[in-house]
């Protein structure tokens, strides 16, 4: 038995409100999907399923190396026990 | 980022109840906590321990097998389960604990869109080896992914820049809005091929900022967008 009471902001149903309508030059930026593979990663996301065992900077650490990144940062995990 | 630290969260835990508990009684109980609730952290965790209001958006007991009991719940961030077990033990009269807890959701990531470390280290080797991107663009995903869960606002071509640089987005910028924006509320400033500019508080809702002629209709308050992608198109005031 599911018990809703509050709609979670997941399940927000939005729509979109036309105020003018204007194209978007080719020439600059880049739809997200379409980015050169380094630039998409750079600006990337990557979610885990963390192992348990090393703690999340240590995985933050090796993801870094394996992507060759020089940033990135965690978004958080479960924390203390 | 902070964006995801604040967004809701979903959980799949077991609580284990201290006495044998009528299954029909331990599901009337539980369907209490949804809702707005109060909670003050347990001794063991990382924040300040005052009592705090808090939304159980829902709760799903998927199975009770004798004193275990297994179930899903959708909540705010900030909410600790474990306190939930313990207060339902409290309830219930007989005391329960949290035997085990896995987070299924965090704001728009879910379980099983997740990628392990082995599956990390074969998508790279596809496309470091053998040129292949498919599989580390599955891993990895753009960056506006992690904005999903919030309303967005898209803007002109000439207002990137301005924004890119730290100006808090006006009226005549904006194209198009998402409903649901509260004044106050997080907002994804959006260009209209749908990269991430910036994360803005809205001065207004979804409505007065497509009315609005004039005046600023969000404060930036994090730039993601690097300056110079889009074209300088503002002067400096004065």
């Amino acid at each position: 038995m599911l018990v809703v009471v509050l709609e979670a902001p997941w399940m927000v149903r939005r729509e979109l409100l036309v105020k003018a309508e204007e194209g978007t030059n080719p020439a600059y930026g880049c739809e997200p999907e379409s980015r050169p593979i380094e630039t998409y990663i750079e600006f990337g996301v990557a979610a885990i399923d963390k192992p348990p065992g090393p703690t999340s900077h240590e995985v933050t650490a090796w993801v870094k190396r394996i992507l060759g990144v020089r940033r990135a940062g965690h978004g958080g995990t479960l924390g203390t026990p | 980022m902070t964006a995801l630290l604040t967004a809701g969260k979903e959980y799949v835990a077991v609580m284990r109840l201290h006495e044998p508990v009528d299954e029909e009684r331990v599901r009337e109980v539980m369907a209490e906590f949804v809702g707005t609730i109060y909670q003050r952290p347990p001794l063991r965790s990382s924040v300040k321990r005052r009592v705090r209001k808090r939304r159980i958006y829902y709760l799903d007991v998927l199975e009770v097998d004798g004193q275990d009991v297994l179930f899903r719940v959708g909540c705010e961030a900030g909410v600790y389960v474990r306190k939930i077990c313990f207060d339902v033990g409290e309830v219930l009269g007989c005391g329960a604990h949290m035997r085990e807890l896995r987070r299924t959701r965090a704001g728009p990531f879910v379980e099983d869109e997740c990628a392990t470390m082995h599956d990390l280290v074969e998508a790279v080797m596809a496309w470091r080896e053998d040129g292949d991107e498919r599989l580390i663009r599955n891993v990895v995903k753009p960056m506006e992914k992690a904005l999903d869960h919030l309303p967005k606002i898209y803007i002109r071509d000439s207002a990137v820049d301005a924004v890119c640089h730290g100006a808090h987005l006006a009226a005549p910028g904006v194209l198009s809005v998402e409903t649901g924006i509260t004044p106050g509320g997080l907002v994804a400033v959006m260009t209209q091929k749908g990269e991430a500019v910036a994360l803005a508080k809205a001065l207004m809702t979804s409505e007065q900022i497509v009315e609005a002629q004039h005046g600023l209709v969000a404060k930036t308050e994090r730039v993601l967008m690097p300056r110079g992608v889009y074209p300088r198109m503002w002067r400096t005031r004065g």
